[in-house]
């Protein structure tokens, strides 16, 4: 069974499959159609879809919608994830879970509405004040965006930590056949029936737990749980207001560790591999439908292709990238990154062909676009002659 | 022990505190504390639990408030905690979710006020209004008066002051309050403001005795005369019956059609009229906004799945709606479609409209002699390598309007180059035409007669010339 669809309808199937109960947006090209399909399925199934003032109220509703036990989502571009930014460090440093769409366009400024780019790669993990982790997830086909949305809500869950689902103009907006069995229902944890409670009752119940520092504790609710405090500001497990160091160190550590110490239950990647091959392909979104379009063509032709997918941005895979340089023997010479931006996330990849201990550093080359236009399978395959 | 009369007049004694053990931390004489203590009693007033009620508060010395509360708190980013609120109320309509919020947050938050008044969503919101950044350093705020000193009016203040009551009143609050700190009634005030199910706002007046105070000599008398010399109203204000913004949501919410239900496009004919097409295929339609070139263009993908084959369809328009270029640009395969962009080398080309042709002036010199080009009669001069064909829906029995042109002009494409080998019902070179008519069939609608005969029309001119 087949349908035509896009992954804007993928992605909001995979939200209100995953449970998504609250959306706030506002309009913005390419992201609307997102914002418009919520504002219609939403309440039909009891949640509530509002179109915000601005980004700024948007992202702020979800996060007081969040903290009411709603699961909430949000989608924009580049140009509303800059007014996302100081909602977005709140999120962290609160712990609310939620999912934020990023349908990437053409930058810098309102660049081109209706023009293809994947140019805020670094921008969603570097977006708001301290340099705390995030997830980032980004599905490169129709079918992923369904999946990958629900698993966007599980880690969300999981990591208590707003995911940014990066994808862009033509994954969102281009119609493509999708064999409906291609469609996976990604697992997303129930939300314990009552969240952590072993205060003092009042305003002492702890709601946050900074030991172990990678230990995440279920959510307290309004309304459900007691009172629960919540403050953007440096606080400890009650989550009042504290300067004191070693609580502050603790908190911060904690935001790092609970994330940098479980990179394993977030990295996705897919890797192509061929016996032999001396290059290697790189790609994520729309970039990587070409690369494994390129690898077919490759191969029949007799060229040898090795080819990564990349589908968790953030943190980077390490282990998966590391896997696909050297895990074939370290006859991996070249590692071509094939970005719609003018080398933003090659810089990881280039960090780690350079660690010590792979047996020769490959050469990293990059492969760009910048003028709006999709990188197509031909541009791959003039990197192999 | 505070004693607070609540609308009904019932006295209440104070049963239960809502402030916790810790002292306030505001400066001597600083109207903050005097207002907290009159939330205090109206919540008790109110009789709900402590976990029934949320204080969002934001940035400045105001939003140090809710950690002397033993209710449910939220702290946040400055001048957004209405934005917090909302989402908190439409969650959890149960809760009462009041916002505390000083004169600076009202004024880097205003479109969250003025926003929260017109849908009437059901918050209450204390402004604690001492006419500058307490916090921060005595800088001037939205509701400075007119010639106040503040440290960054060093000369006076040459800006008007918000009227927050007659902005949030003129914007449909469904009860809006103006006094200040020194008022007797004031905890019945924030009791009534927070019963009302609506929007509800109290700007409330006070001295801070850090920084307006020492630079204007202000005194409880000093903003008696202020609020006289601007002529801004007193009292309760407005009180307006509206529905509560969440209360209309839920009400008017059921369940419908879904707008994302999958459309499942089995293939509908048989393998003898099944599709032909052994290699990739790309088809760009060059059209202007307005000619539903994007919709002919989806019937025509879709029709392609009915047959068995894959088909994406990448659209390009500019950022206005029904003006300007519409192209789209096909991609039909026997393979599953990874990359749906262009090759640069399309096997058919469409103009429809003067707006498409000018988006695609560069490639049509570029294509290979092996490129149909089909064009409307207007275009029939166009110089291109390609292999031309002309449609004219003039020539045909139908009136086709406008709209239906795009459509009329697909179908005539894939009736000619859809060669059967062996004649009429012989195997398909690219894919049946009469798919689009079941691809319409599908899709329905009140345009689907007049969809059916404009791709019947089309299939005539395909054959025809």
């Amino acid at each position: 069974m087949r349908e035509l669809t896009d992954g804007s309808t993928a992605i909001v199937r995979g939200a209100l499959a995953a449970g998504c109960s609250f959306f706030a947006g506002y309009p913005i090209t390419p992201a609307s159609s997102i914002l418009m399909s919520m504002l219609s399925e939403l309440p039909q199934v009891g949640g509530v879809a509002i179109q915000g003032e601005d980004e700024i109220a948007s992202l702020g509703m979800c996060i007081g919608a969040a903290m009411g036990g709603a699961r909430a989502m949000t989608a924009t571009s580049g140009p509303g994830i800059s007014l996302y930014s100081e909602n977005i460090g709140l999120a962290i440093m609160g712990e609310v879970p939620l999912v934020i769409v990023d349908v990437q366009r053409l930058g810098p400024s309102t660049g081109g509405a209706t023009t293809v780019a994947q140019g805020d790669v670094q921008f969603v993990r570097w977006g708001t004040g301290g340099g705390y982790p995030v997830i980032a997830l980004c599905p490169s086909s129709v079918a992923e965006c369904y999946a990958l949305t629900m698993r966007a809500f599980d880690l969300a869950e999981r990591f208590r930590c707003p995911v940014f689902l990066l994808t862009d103009k033509e994954v969102a907006l281009t119609l493509n056949t999708v064999e409906v069995e291609d469609y996976r229902d990604e697992r997303v944890r129930a939300r314990p029936a009552n969240g952590s409670s072993d205060g003092d009752g009042g305003a002492g119940q702890r709601v946050y737990r900074y030991e172990p520092a990678d230990g995440v504790v279920p959510m307290r609710l309004y309304g459900r749980d007691g009172t629960v405090r919540f403050t953007g500001s440096t606080h400890d497990e009650r989550a009042i207001i504290t300067k004191d160091p070693v609580t502050v160190g603790a908190l911060n550590r904690h935001l790092i560790d609970k994330i940098e110490a479980h990179r394993d239950e977030i990295e996705l990647a897919t890797l192509d591999d061929e016996p032999g091959a001396e290059t290697l392909w790189v790609a994520y979104g729309v970039t990587a439908g070409a690369m494994r379009e390129a690898v077919a063509l490759a191969r029949k032709r007799g060229d040898k292709v090795a080819a990564l997918t990349i589908q968790s941005l953030w943190p980077v895979p390490e282990t998966a990238i590391g896997r696909a340089i050297d895990g074939g023997g370290g006859q991996i010479r070249r590692v071509v990154v094939a970005e719609l931006n003018h080398g933003l996330y090659r810089r990881e990849i280039e960090r780690l062909a350079g660690r010590p201990g792979l047996d020769g550093r490959p050469e990293v080359a990059g492969l760009h676009r910048i003028d709006g236009e999709l990188i197509t399978p031909s541009q791959f395959l003039e990197t192999l002659s | 022990m505070s004693i607070v009369h609540a609308a009904g007049g019932t006295s209440v004694g104070s049963l239960a505190t809502f402030r916790n053990q810790t002292p306030y931390p505001f400066c001597p004489g600083c109207g903050h504390g005097t207002i907290l203590d009159r939330l205090d009693q109206a919540l008790v007033a109110l009789g709900r639990g402590p976990d029934e009620v949320v204080i969002v508060s934001d940035i400045g010395c105001s939003g140090l408030s809710d950690q002397y509360f033993a209710t449910s708190a939220f702290h946040g980013l400055h001048g957004r905690s209405i934005t917090y609120a909302t989402g908190i109320k439409l969650a959890r309509p149960e809760l009462e979710v009041v916002v505390v919020m000083g004169d600076g947050g009202t004024g880097i938050g205003g479109a969250h006020l003025l926003n929260a008044a017109r849908r009437n969503i059901g918050i209450t919101v204390l402004v604690f209004n001492n006419f500058n950044y307490g916090m921060t350093g005595g800088q001037h705020s939205a509701t400075t008066p007119p010639d106040a000193v503040t440290s960054t009016t060093p000369g006076g203040n040459f800006e008007r002051p918000l009227d927050l009551c007659a902005t949030v009143a003129a914007n449909g609050a469904s009860s809006v309050y103006r006094g200040s700190s020194f008022d007797d009634d004031l905890a019945e005030r924030i009791a009534d403001a927070i019963r009302t199910p609506g929007f509800a706002l109290l700007d409330i007046w006070e001295l801070c005795t850090a920084h307006f105070v020492p630079s204007n000599k202000a005194s409880r008398r000093t903003l008696a005369e202020l609020r006289e010399r601007l002529g801004f109203a007193a009292g309760q204000i407005q009180t307006l019956e509206r529905p509560e913004y969440g209360a209309a949501y839920r009400a008017a919410s059921r369940p419908g059609a879904s707008t994302v239900a999958p459309q499942i496009l089995e293939p509908v004919y048989s393998t003898d009229l099944a599709a032909g097409l052994d290699r990739r295929f790309e088809l760009v339609v060059a059209g202007a906004a307005g000619g539903k070139v994007r919709s002919a263009a989806r019937t025509l993908a879709q029709a392609a799945v009915l047959s068995g084959l894959w088909a994406a369809q990448r659209d390009d328009y500019p950022v206005t709606v029904k003006t300007g270029h519409s192209l789209s640009q096909i991609v039909l395969s026997p393979e599953p479609i990874e990359h749906s962009g262009s090759s640069g080398r399309p096997d058919a080309v469409l103009v429809l409209a003067e707006e498409g042709l000018k988006k695609i002036a560069s490639l049509l010199p570029r294509l290979g002699e092996e490129c149909e080009l089909f064009v409307l009669p207007a275009f029939a001069g166009l110089d291109s390598p390609a292999r031309k064909s002309i449609f004219d829906p003039a020539a045909s029995e139908t009136k086709i309007a406008k709209t239906e042109l795009a459509l009329f002009a697909l179908a005539a494409v894939v009736e000619r180059l859809d060669r059967r080998q062996g004649g009429p019902g012989g195997p398909s070179t690219l894919f049946p035409a009469g798919a689009l008519e079941e691809a319409l069939r599908l899709a329905g609608g009140s345009y689907l007669e007049k969809n059916l005969a404009a791709v019947r029309a089309g299939r005539q001119a395909g054959r025809g010339a």
